[in-house]
């Protein structure tokens, strides 16, 4: 079936984001700077209506009952896993697969892919600003397998050496993992460019959009990735979830990750059937509620607009960036590459991040401090880690006001 | 005489108790770290370093005279606040006295949110190894 993409680029009236702000509990009214979307975001009241409604009316287990209340279930849940498709623009919903999260997802595709197609001293290709979540799965695929991971080098304005792409990929290359928006420094990796360079040599991409999917329109079929996973709770929706899409011609070709309930066609003790997508990746009970409070929070994201969050954060982030740049000569900023959203990471000269972490949380701000997750790309800068102030929608320009505040008082604080 | 560690713990109490913010609490514990200085002659290794800290986390000790004499460094100042605060309540006491001691004064000083072992300023992880070092040195 083909489902139409839903973020629109035509322009809608102006909106209202201090009316949006109020759809935040935890942070609507409150003192509070939350700056540390990044690790997870804050989560709007439809997610919490969503989840008590079912719970109210209609919960029961999935895919397994004849009777008409795990009928209305499975409907719901499936109902959501069509709004993801929409969301993402996949070609057919069957290519979405709810995971655990963005580390479950890049795992799954580690395995199956893995056990499929990868043979010793085959090579994977990831990148130095990688998550740990998509740099672990493939060495411990690549111990498993006897393969090689290659790296492609991060240049010092934190943007990818695209110049050694070629060099990189050579016959044994066999799958390309690559984050779309870096978690630690913003940046925004070319990723429709890196894909078709990629399949010009016959190879498959996987793309972490864990930062991505949160700030940007995002439309499988026009970038041509053969995977991509991100998590429900860096965009309003629960922990716990996550989607994993597969390109059907690739995916459906791979064996199972997990063995359970519910991914099987049939068993004995001597031989199991498998079902097709998207089940096969989806062993024992899933994530019910989490699944259908989360098409609820897309609708929702689709409703202010995809393009319009899009743009704001990158008005908010460059914003914060400018001011730092312009005002704080105390600061180096860690991360400057051209394009870039919601993550703006830095340093206080001299100063321990951690040190400034502790000073601001003081001040109620709450910013993220350490390695993120990124060990490898703090070491390529030869830095113990940064203070990263992460971005949403719902932040506003009063409160980066509040921030810088509370960062010149900090460098006071430390002298 | 020196002071015992209860002692101690009570000074560092009424030194904090005088501050009336936040920031002049955390300025003290800033001139505490600066005030820390690892000994010259003596080496520092990764196998002294402390788990569980955002920032590193360095520990040693030596025994003289039946006291544990404790040495500590950090990369960030306010954890070296931290820890230069329990070397003065802990350094240069017997193991004894350690295992004896218990340290509600970092609870009274206001600093009690930095003691969670799930906190990633490694204060938790140092109270654990200067107990661990006593437990080790107990029938030394």
């Amino acid at each position: 079936m083909s489902l139409s993409p839903t973020h629109g680029f035509s322009t809608p009236a102006r909106t209202d984001w201090e009316a949006i702000r109020s759809d935040f509990p935890l942070i609507s009214g409150q003192d509070l700077v939350y700056f540390d979307n990044a690790a997870s975001s804050q989560k709007p009241k439809v997610m919490l209506q969503a989840m008590e409604k079912m719970v109210a009316h209609s919960y029961a287990n999935v895919h397994r009952g004849v009777h008409t209340l795990s009928q209305q279930a499975t409907d719901q849940y499936e109902a959501a896993r069509k709004t993801v498709a929409r969301f993402i623009n996949a070609a057919d919903e069957a290519e979405v697969v709810f995971t655990g999260g963005t580390t479950d997802s890049i795992n799954t595709i580690a395995f199956s892919f893995g056990e499929a197609h990868i043979q010793p001293g085959d090579e994977i290709l990831i990148s130095g600003m990688e998550h740990h979540a998509n740099i672990v799965p493939w060495q411990l695929m690549a111990q498993r397998k006897g393969a090689h991971i290659k790296v492609i080098p991060v240049l010092d304005n934190g943007s990818l050496n695209l110049e050694a792409l070629d060099s990189l990929i050579g016959p044994k290359t066999k799958l390309l993992s690559l984050v779309w928006v870096s978690n630690s420094l913003g940046t925004v990796n070319p990723i429709p460019y890196i894909i078709q360079k990629a399949h010009a040599y016959g190879i498959p991409v996987l793309v972490d959009a864990a930062q991505a999917a949160p700030h940007m329109p995002l439309d499988v079929q026009a970038i041509g990735c053969d995977f991509l996973a991100f998590s429900a709770h860096k965009m309003g929706g629960p922990t716990g979830l996550g989607v994993l899409y597969g390109k059907r011609a690739l995916f459906e070709n791979l064996p199972p990750y997990r063995g359970g309930g519910d991914m099987i066609d049939r068993v004995t003790f001597e031989k199991t059937t498998f079902q097709g997508l998207p089940f096969r990746f989806e062993a024992g009970t899933p994530h019910i509620l989490g699944a259908i409070a989360f098409a609820a929070v897309l609708q929702y994201l689709t409703g202010i607009g995809m393009r319009q969050i899009e743009e704001r954060e990158r008005q908010l982030s460059q914003s914060l960036r400018c001011h730092l740049k312009a005002d704080f000569p105390e600061i180096q900023l860690v991360g400057t590459a051209p394009d870039s959203v919601s993550v703006v990471s830095f340093l206080v000269k001299g100063h321990h991040p951690m040190d400034v972490g502790v000073l601001l949380d003081n001040q109620k701000m709450a910013v993220r401090t350490g390695h993120h997750c990124c060990q490898p790309l703090m070491d390529r800068f030869r830095i113990p880690g940064t203070v990263r102030a992460s971005l949403a929608f719902y932040n506003t320009e009063e409160e980066i006001g509040r921030f810088l505040t509370a960062l010149r008082k900090t460098i006071q604080l430390l002298r | 005489m020196t002071p015992t560690m209860n002692e101690t713990a009570a000074m560092l109490e009424a030194d904090f108790a005088m501050f009336e913010t936040w920031e002049e609490k955390y300025e003290y514990l800033m001139d505490l770290g600066r005030d820390l200085h690892w000994p010259p002659n003596r080496a520092q290794t990764d196998s002294m370093l402390i788990r569980g800290c955002q920032s590193r986390v360095w520990v040693d000790h030596e025994v003289k005279d039946g006291k544990i004499e404790f040495f500590a460094a950090s990369e960030a100042l306010i954890v070296k606040g931290l820890v230069a605060m329990l070397l003065k309540v802990y350094s240069g006491r017997s193991a004894h006295e350690i295992l004896a001691f218990q340290p509600d004064f970092i609870a009274r000083i206001g600093l009690s949110q930095h003691l969670s072992p799930t906190r990633s300023n490694g204060l938790f992880s140092m109270l654990n190894a200067f107990q661990r070092t006593a437990i080790a040195h107990q029938n030394a």
